[in-house]
């Protein structure tokens, strides 16, 4: 479980959370379903917490494209 | 006979050409009429008729001169044109060479507009149903926008202020003039092949209709509709509508409206998960406790909750069975009672007690409490008792007489 989610996006991840809501709103569960879910839906606010630190904050600029290969530098914007 | 001199049918053709070509003010004529007849060759020329309410002029208009048009030629069309007027000479005909043509009333460009928008409309490129969903939270974007001036500095700073850890990716391009759509398309094509953008920027800042013409072309409309990552579109002000704003995922009003709908507000995403994870452990807190009060049901169930009660019963059951057990007792033992006492009377009967009463008594040696039946069981001097119906009499023998009577 864990695996797979480190592999879902924040979206999916979102999502998957308030569905795990639903259902466990829904009552129909048995106690052990109730906190495996439970594990899982905090795991999934953990990584969506998580991804919203993965990015950098970088600003690039392209410069081209050679043999597939990206070639950017940063992005200096001339001052007003 | 006066021989008039005879022309040949050629001959007054060309007279009338040159007579016609010659004149400065049909060189370089603008005329205004409606477009009839209109065919376009397959060697791409255009050929019509001009009209009015009460004249007709056949034109042309070479393929070297449309291809510029921006804007598609067809019947009932008011336009204005700029050409010269000349002799066709294997017909006769005089014709208008049309050098240029705009769109009487609305204009070329807004023609054109509408007519690629229309097209495109049919071809099914603005079908909601083919918008693709914006990521809720892109962790890389790139910018497709002129390197210089106020948009892209107001993209960035818009992007940061609201998530400071997203990536921007720069991909510069012509946003005006005459090599922007084709600058515009590379870009957007380039951007395409970049498998870590996860949206797409697209816009340039405010300018006239002309300025804003490329996010008008088709190659750069076409070039937005195939890209396979999502598009925000932010061309110009509030009131410009591009045929780029149309086919993009999501037309922004402005560069700064597009950088405001590419990325949440990193603050309210946090919230947002917060939420989501107080809900989480509110709704299983919940589900808890629907299971505790299940078991509460069960373990207050009476047969579980007083176990003392069904004791009681039962004990109940014996007390009952006790007591139909004494009463039948009591019932056999009043029966016996009964019984008894009528055998009391017949054996009353035949007590001694009676026979006392009627005035017999018993003697009893005082000694050893023998009984005294015969007189000579005693001897003067010997106390005996004697027994009567009320009391007794304890006596000294003073004789014993063997005769009973006397």
């Amino acid at each position: 479980m864990t695996e797979n989610l480190m592999e879902k996006t924040f979206e999916e991840a979102l999502v998957r959370l308030e569905e795990i809501i639903r259902k466990l709103e829904n009552g129909e569960l048995s106690l052990e379903e109730s906190l495996k879910l439970f594990e899982e839906g905090i795991a999934l606010a953990r990584h969506c917490n998580l991804k919203l630190d993965e990015a950098q904050g970088k600003v690039e600029v392209l410069l081209g494209i050679e043999d597939g290969v990206i070639r950017t530098e940063e992005f200096q914007p001339e001052e007003e | 006979m006066i021989l008039a001199k005879i022309f040949t049918v050629s001959q007054v053709t060309y007279y009338l050409k040159n007579l016609l070509e010659k004149d400065q003010r049909l060189q370089n004529i603008w005329i205004t009429g409606e477009i009839s007849n209109f065919t376009r060759h397959s060697s791409g020329h255009m050929y019509f008729t001009l009209k009015d309410q009460s004249s007709r002029l056949r034109a042309v208009m070479f393929k070297g001169e449309n291809q510029w048009l921006k804007f598609q030629p067809h019947d009932g069309l008011e336009v204005l044109v700029c050409g010269r007027i000349a002799v066709y000479q294997k017909n006769g005909e005089y014709q208008l060479y049309v050098d240029l043509m705009e769109a009487a009333g609305l204009g070329s460009l807004y023609l054109a507009y509408e007519q690629l928008k229309n097209r495109l409309a049919q071809e099914g490129l603005f079908d909601q149903a083919k918008k693709k969903p914006l990521p809720q939270l892109a962790q890389k974007i790139g910018v497709i926008t002129s390197p210089t001036g106020a948009a892209v500095r107001d993209i960035i700073k818009i992007l940061h202020r609201r998530h400071p850890r997203v990536d921007i990716l720069l991909i510069p391009a012509q946003v005006q003039g005459e090599v922007a759509p084709q600058s515009l398309v590379e870009a957007i094509q380039l951007a395409g092949r970049l498998r870590e953008l996860d949206l797409l920027i697209i816009g340039r800042g405010g300018g006239s209709a002309e300025e804003l013409w490329a996010f008008n072309d088709e190659g750069v409309a076409r070039a937005i509709a195939s890209c396979p990552i999502p598009v925000i579109s932010g061309v110009g002000h509030e009131t410009d509508f591009t045929i780029a704003d149309l086919v993009a995922d999501l037309r922004a009003p402005t560069p700064s409206g597009a950088a405001e709908l590419a990325v949440p507000e990193i603050k309210e995403l946090r919230k947002k998960i917060m939420m989501s994870a107080k809900n989480l452990k509110f709704s299983f807190f919940r589900a808890c406790e629907r299971k505790r009060a299940q078991l509460l049901r069960l373990t207050t169930h009476p047969a579980l909750k007083r176990p003392e009660r069904w004791l009681l019963s039962r004990r109940q059951q014996v007390d009952e069975v006790k007591e139909e057990l004494l009463r039948y007792i009591q019932t056999t033992l009043e029966k016996k009672r009964k019984l008894l006492l009528v055998e009391l009377g017949k054996l009353d009967a035949l007590s001694p007690l009676s026979t006392l009463a009627r005035g017999y008594s018993i003697c009893y040696k005082e000694e050893d409490g023998a009984l005294v039946r015969d007189a000579s069981e005693v001897n003067p001097g010997e106390k005996v008792k004697i027994i009567l119906s009320r009391g007794q009499l304890l006596c000294m023998v003073e004789e014993a007489k063997k005769e009973v009577m006397g």
